[in-house]
């Protein structure tokens, strides 16, 4: 019978010293910090929790938060997978430049995002005051939600994808229209099978990364609550109003499905590198 | 033979450099607050609310002057400014302010429910701890086109309404509690009506702020909403240097007595060993001095010389109390503003 | 079963890149879609990055130049932008050897090794990337607020850590957590172990090994990993909102930037945030030299 082995053998040293300061770090600054959560949440008693964390107003705030992190993930599944498959397959001129730029999102702070969407889309700005004229609203309504997500979390779905595009097996392709098959018979039955797994990484993970922001959105709506009141909003709210127990309540709800989206996220990769390779 | 990998180790030890001397610069600004050596000035940390940025800008430069002449102790005040409840939050989870001035009662009684200072701050200065008052008042875009005159107009569906969110703001729990009060005297204190007549000026509300001065903002610069329901020391900034010409102040008949109080936050001041400066600070304000320089940003001073003097800037408006109506503060905020209160049920779904 | 972690900008090692792109060009006439197609689909990306990138942050310099270079320059060196710049420099120096040294010592161990529970570390690394940076703060008021767990313990001594440089730390480096490591893990993933292990066979000590032949071949992607996380870090914003005061001296240029926007003073908030764009259009430029380096290294030692 086989011994249980922690770790198998390798003649590289180190492995006690960086797994064990990695993991003394991850505890003092996430996972000690994060469990205070549980601790102050649990210290008022359950019934105060679920009157904190299912309140009328949490409801219409998860409501919001989940549906424009949706809505903006869907977006931006569409919209990356067009962007990853006209950087990969095609040649334009900038081409390189547009493929930097899609990262920017990820280096600019989010506040600086804020501001300028808040600008561009209000109704004196270079996009909002067009839009003004068909009557869209974007500043205070949750359409300015979804767009200022839409936003943070555009490199997601490209940066997953992308990757992808670049190892499909040409001969695949060639194969299917020497069969003859169309390019869209061919997009639809021969690659989508061999992107869908990242697409949908690369949306899961958009949709984790949009459900936590913060820093965006504030400059775009105000906290009206049951209209533009997102989550992380509702927590600061509490906060202020002097209810901590009530914003941890909230905070935990988050935490959990944040969690439960990351383990998602790692499982599907699993399965499809397994996938890739049986 | 290996080749000596110099850039990279240069750039750990630039890293290393720079977390110790991180280190360093972090402990010698702890120090300076207790550097009480002559010749460093005092630094008094001054914790308030939002519109009040522009007045204690100037007052800090008259008080340090003032208390250098009469002391020669030399004095740094820093001020931060932010919406009431977030900025009395933050004093309460250890945000060291040795004095709090706050845009109402409430949230410096709940900073002295965590034993931060005495129950009875509020009767340690005169005039309920209120160094100067003031009104909430409309401010209407020129010509006042939509002719809104009372606080019966604000609800008239025609008419945007821009305030606060007043769980946040406390300029807007004034306005909240000043609608009220108006419906409450026209409707002989029937609480239903008013309730009703609240709940159908907050429906002509498109924009909820966090804060005073972000309505002001969505108003002012974003050119939303028809009215906005304003300190008067925010609407006659605004009428006077964001927009001059372009907007105009309505003092309706009747508006509630906003009186922002002061208090000297005991704990910090006697740990910080800042007390006879903060006292003098919060003093300095009934001086004829502070007096002045409130009257010049818009807050009705309590000194009648001074109020005589101002007299034209601040209309006559019947203004009446928040006690004379809702008690105190912590049974109008019980009943409104906590969680599930009037305000939330007003603002429920399918409402 | 080797796990790799999500890797957004991994690259990964080619073989044969020639013969494959002449092999990939020739099927790609008989595989692409008609010109027409490909002009639209290009429009229609092009036209979408536009509209949510390009304009966002091109209207960031317009706004920080409307009144002139004057008013910009200004609005830069005024003593509060000074201050707040200040202070965030202070807080990525302290913020990024932590996390640094945190990168390097988690990548080695997931990297190198095979153990139980590695998918586990790896999933919970990423958790603050997708905890809400307002939970972020919020931890760690729970933790050192004066009603906190160890409030009382450190108002006893004196000692503050969140309305003041301690938290800003904290939050910005729970915030940042996981960049460098992401980053350095799918770089040593991709090395593999054979270097070290030809260096420890030849004699060389472990620490030698480490130095002379890890360090060398991440550089690039430890590179870039601290760059990112020094935007990240400089320009965090809703984690530190929650545990600063507000005061001049605890302002770090993001809630600089919120301030002068509240202020209705739009050109500087927008100069004091052009600040942070060139720092977030650096950083993709690094990103972009390493990627090109990164990629003739890794052919360089597999060829």
């Amino acid at each position: 019978m086989p011994r249980f082995r922690f770790k198998e053998r390798s003649v590289l040293p180190g492995f006690g010293l960086s797994l064990g300061y990695a993991l003394f770090y991850l505890s003092i600054l996430v996972l000690i910090p994060l469990s205070t959560l549980f601790w102050k949440a649990g210290s008022e008693g359950w019934p105060h929790f679920v009157n904190a964390a299912f309140s009328p107003s949490a409801l219409a705030s998860y409501k919001l938060t989940f549906g424009a992190a949706l809505l903006a993930a869907t977006v931006n599944m569409f919209a990356g997978l067009l962007v990853a498959w006209v950087l990969v397959r095609y040649s334009f001129w900038g081409k390189s430049l547009v493929d930097a730029l899609v990262d920017m999102p990820f280096a600019l702070p989010t506040a600086v995002g804020g501001i300028a969407l808040a600008t561009v889309y209000g109704p004196n700005g270079w996009i909002g005051a067009h839009l003004a004229k068909w009557g869209v609203n974007v500043i205070q309504t949750p359409i300015g939600i979804v767009i200022a997500l839409i936003f943070i979390s555009l490199p997601f779905v490209v940066r997953t994808v992308q990757p992808v595009l670049q190892e499909l097996d040409a001969q695949l392709e060639e194969a299917a229209s020497s069969l003859g098959a169309s390019r869209w018979m061919t997009f639809r039955r021969v690659l989508f099978p061999y992107i869908w797994p990242a697409l949908l990484t690369g949306t899961t993970l958009a949709f984790a990364r949009a459900i936590g922001e913060y820093g965006s959105v504030i400059f775009i709506t105000s906290n009206i609550p049951f209209r533009t009141q997102i989550t992380p909003q509702l927590i600061y709210t509490r906060l202020d109003e002097y209810d901590t127990a009530g914003a941890t309540a909230i905070a935990l709800v988050m935490l959990v499905v944040s969690f439960a989206l990351l383990l998602f996220i790692n499982a599907l990769q699993a399965w499809s590198r397994k996938r890739m390779r049986g | 033979m290996f080749k000596p990998a110099f850039p990279s180790i240069l750039f750990f030890l630039s890293l290393a450099g720079g977390a110790l001397s991180g280190c360093a610069t972090q402990s010698a600004g702890n120090s300076n607050s207790n550097a009480k050596a002559a010749g460093a000035p005092l630094k008094l940390i001054n914790v308030s609310y939002d519109p009040t940025r522009q007045f204690y800008a100037d007052y800090n430069k008259a008080f340090a002057a003032q208390y250098q002449a009469k002391t020669g102790q030399s004095v740094a005040v820093e001020t931060s400014h932010g919406g009431s409840g977030k900025q009395a939050r933050s004093v309460i989870d250890g945000n060291e302010a040795d004095v709090v001035t706050l845009a109402l009662a409430y949230d410096i009684d709940s900073i002295a429910d965590q034993k931060l200072l005495d129950p009875n701050w509020q009767s340690k200065l005169p005039q309920n701890s209120s160094p100067f008052t003031s009104a909430i008042v409309f401010l209407v875009r020129q010509g006042n086109p939509k002719q809104i005159k009372d606080w019966g107009d604000l609800v008239r569906p025609d008419v945007e309404v821009i305030t606060p969110n007043p769980k946040s703001s406390g300029g807007a729990r004034w306005n909240y509690l000043a609608a009220w009060g108006y419906a409450l005297d026209k409707w002989n204190g029937d609480e239903a009506k008013a309730r009703e007549f609240v709940a159908r000026l907050y429906k002509n509300v498109p924009v909820l702020d966090s804060g005073a001065r972000g309505s002001t903002t969505t108003f002012v610069e974003r050119g939303v909403g028809d009215v906005l329901l304003a300190w008067e020391n925010e609407a006659l900034l605004a009428a006077r240097e964001l927009g001059r010409g372009k907007f105009e102040i309505v003092t309706p008949p009747q508006s509630i007595l906003a009186e922002p109080p002061v208090a000297v936050v005991d704990a910090v001041a006697k740990k910080r060993g800042t007390e006879t400066l903060a006292r003098a600070y919060l003093e300095f304000l009934y001086a004829p001095q502070g007096q002045e320089l409130a009257a010049k940003h818009g807050y009705r001073p309590r000194d009648a010389k001074i109020a005589a003097k101002y007299a034209a800037q601040f209309p006559k408006v019947k203004l009446w109390t928040l006690q004379s109506k809702f008690g105190d503060w912590k049974s109008a905020q019980k009943t409104h503003f906590v969680s599930g209160g009037v305000f939330d049920q007003i603002y429920a779904p399918g409402q | 079963m080797n796990d790799s972690t999500i890797a957004v900008a991994a690259p990964r090692p080619m073989e044969s890149e020639k013969s494959r792109s002449q092999n990939r060009a020739a099927v790609r006439r008989a595989t692409n879609e008609p010109v027409g197609v490909q002009i639209v689909l290009i429009a229609l990306a092009l036209a979408f990055l536009g509209l949510f990138l390009l304009v966002p942050l091109a209207v960031v310099f317009a706004e920080a130049f409307r009144k002139g270079w004057e008013v910009y320059r200004a609005s830069i060196t005024s003593p509060e932008a000074l201050a707040a710049i200040k202070l965030t420099l202070l807080v990525a120096a302290i913020t990024l050897p932590l996390n640094t040294l945190f990168g390097v010592a988690a990548a080695w161990a997931i990297a190198k090794f095979r153990f139980k529970g590695k998918s586990v570390l790896i999933t919970l690394i990423d958790l603050p990337f997708a905890v809400s940076p307002v939970i972020a703060g919020l931890i760690f008021v729970l933790l050192f607020g004066r009603q906190g767990v160890f409030g009382e313990w450190l108002m006893a001594r004196d000692w503050k850590i969140i309305f003041a440089v301690p938290g800003i730390v904290l939050a910005t480096a729970f915030v940042t957590f996981p960049f460098v490591a992401r980053e350095l893990i799918a770089f040593m993933e991709a090395q593999g172990t054979e270097e070290e292990e030809a260096a420890m066979v030849l004699g060389a000590s472990g620490w030698q090994a480490f130095w002379r032949v890890t360090i060398p071949n991440i550089k690039w992607g430890l590179l870039y990993g601290i760059i990112l996380c020094n935007a990240r870090a400089m320009g965090e914003f809703g984690a530190v909102s929650v545990v600063t005061g507000h005061v001049g001296r605890t302002n770090t240029v993001p809630l600089q930037v919120e301030l002068l926007y509240g202020e209705y003073q739009f050109a500087a908030a927008f100069a004091v945030a052009s600040i942070l764009t060139l720092v977030g259009i650096v950083t993709l430029i690094i990103k972009r030299v390493v990627e090109v380096r990164a990629h003739s290294q890794i052919k360089a030692g597999s060829g």
